[in-house]
């Protein structure tokens, strides 16, 4: 299910180009618009389905198992941190509508600001501990935080 | 230079009635290739099926009334403001272009049909229209457009794409570049960049079946289609725009309050913290 582009939509922004992590969106020089360079090589990922601010890509079944056109759309809002799908059967009837957050705290702020940490001592370097990983994994306050430890649970199944 | 019309000079030598035939000439061969480039590309084809297979997912009939406010929305908001660009520097660039070569092409029409120019302020909107599209363009070409060095190509290598955009430049350029070297009395090269202005002129108008020149037409009707079926709920199988804060869309889906709270703040831009320019 290689992704495709739809041209009249499409702006040239880059965004796909930028972000496909088998360098298969490129821009088309006739045109200047993004295009799928290679679909066989495509492993339907959607990074760049997401990450297209005019939502010109879309990401095409093959005929043999989706001969009744299905349609499984994307959107991805990073200013209010949730992404949304559509997902349509190919029978037309279950059109089915999912959001969930993708993130909690503002783009950036969880950046770790490596310039202004003190450097590691010789004893952390030899240590077989990873940068800040006892404080991550807080083994330094008790034990490992589980769900049981914070009071959650898990919840069987699917539960949006 | 700026108030003095640069037509009224260049009738001693070419007669009112040839340059008026030149103006028709070019409005004929606009529409004739706007009509041709729907032909070819079957863009009205695409577009009326494309408007059919969403009205049938559609959830709610638009009726005509809501219509006609969609077309005053579109209008007052993709047409006019190019609210359709999500990156600022693009849509005011967009824009300077736009109205620029609006004001230049009906200002250029007022002299050649003979509109009093004495007061001077129809060939001073001709030099204004003429600057803002080449600082629009400018801009656009210099720092905006598609990263062509992503594809190997350098940034002078001109290719079918920049047809449209590099003739409007053309004529922008050699047009305010002519309108100087005759207001400073430069006999000869003054004829030299009227040509030029011509040249470039006569390729804009005369290229619109292979040049993007027909999407200020077709642009409008497509933007007035997503409108249309966002407001039929069909929205080209998209999901909608949630409101996060609404009490009915974090009931159905909890783990919005759960985990963003009743009331998620602003989560900053994300990947649009950056413009894409590391291929």
């Amino acid at each position: 299910m290689p992704t495709f582009v739809y041209m009249t939509r499409c702006d040239g922004c880059g965004h796909c180009v930028d972000i496909c992590p088998s360098d298969i969106m490129h821009i088309d020089k006739v045109t200047r618009r993004a295009y799928n360079i290679e679909p066989n090589m495509c492993w339907e990922c959607y990074s760049c389905v997401k990450a297209c601010p005019m939502n010109a890509i879309d990401v095409r079944g093959y005929a043999d198992f989706a001969p009744l056109g299905h349609s499984v759309r994307v959107k991805r809002d990073e200013e209010k941190g949730v992404i949304a799908w559509r997902i349509k059967f190919r029978n037309g009837e279950k059109d089915m509508e999912l959001l969930a957050p993708i993130t909690t705290k503002p783009w950036g702020t969880c950046i770790p600001k490596l310039a202004n940490v003190q450097a590691p001592t010789q004893e952390m370097r030899n240590s077989q501990l990873l940068y800040n990983e006892p404080k991550y994994i807080r083994f330094d306050d008790g034990d490992i935080h589980t769900l049981e430890s914070n009071g959650l649970k898990m919840k069987a199944g699917v539960y949006y | 230079m700026m108030t003095t019309n640069p037509f009224s000079e260049l009738s001693a030598l070419i007669s009112a009635d040839i340059m008026q035939g030149y103006i028709i000439l070019m409005f004929i061969l606009v529409v004739l290739g706007t009509v041709l480039d729907m032909m070819h590309k079957k863009s009205a084809t695409y577009f009326f099926e494309n408007a059919k297979k969403q009205k049938k997912a559609a959830k709610r009939t638009v009726d005509g009334g809501e219509k006609i406010g969609l077309l005053v929305k579109t209008v007052a908001s993709e047409v006019i403001t190019s609210s359709e660009f999500c990156y600022t520097p693009r849509r005011i660039s967009h824009l300077l272009t736009m109205y620029g070569f609006i004001i230049f092409v009906v200002t250029t029409a007022m002299m050649i049909f003979g509109a009093d120019t004495s007061s001077g302020t129809v060939p001073m909107l001709w030099h204004i229209g003429a600057l803002m599209l080449a600082v629009g363009g400018y801009w656009f070409w210099f720092f905006i457009r598609v990263d062509v060095a992503a594809e190997g190509i350098k940034w002078y290598q001109l290719r079918r794409a920049d047809m449209f955009v590099v003739s409007l430049l053309a004529m922008s350029t050699f047009g305010l570049i002519w309108s100087y070297l005759q207001s400073g009395g430069v006999s000869g090269w003054d004829m030299a960049f009227f040509v030029l202005f011509i040249a470039s002129s006569t390729f804009l108008f005369s290229t619109v079946l292979w040049s993007k020149f027909a999407h200020m037409f077709f642009k409008p009707a497509a933007a007035f289609q997503k409108r249309v079926t966002k407001a039929d709920g069909s929205r080209e199988n998209l999901p909608p725009d949630y409101d996060l804060s609404d009490p009915a869309v974090q009931a159905k889906f909890p783990d919005i309050p759960e985990y963003m709270g009743k009331n998620p703040s602003y989560m900053g831009l994300g990947i649009k913290r950056e413009t894409p320019r590391h291929y």
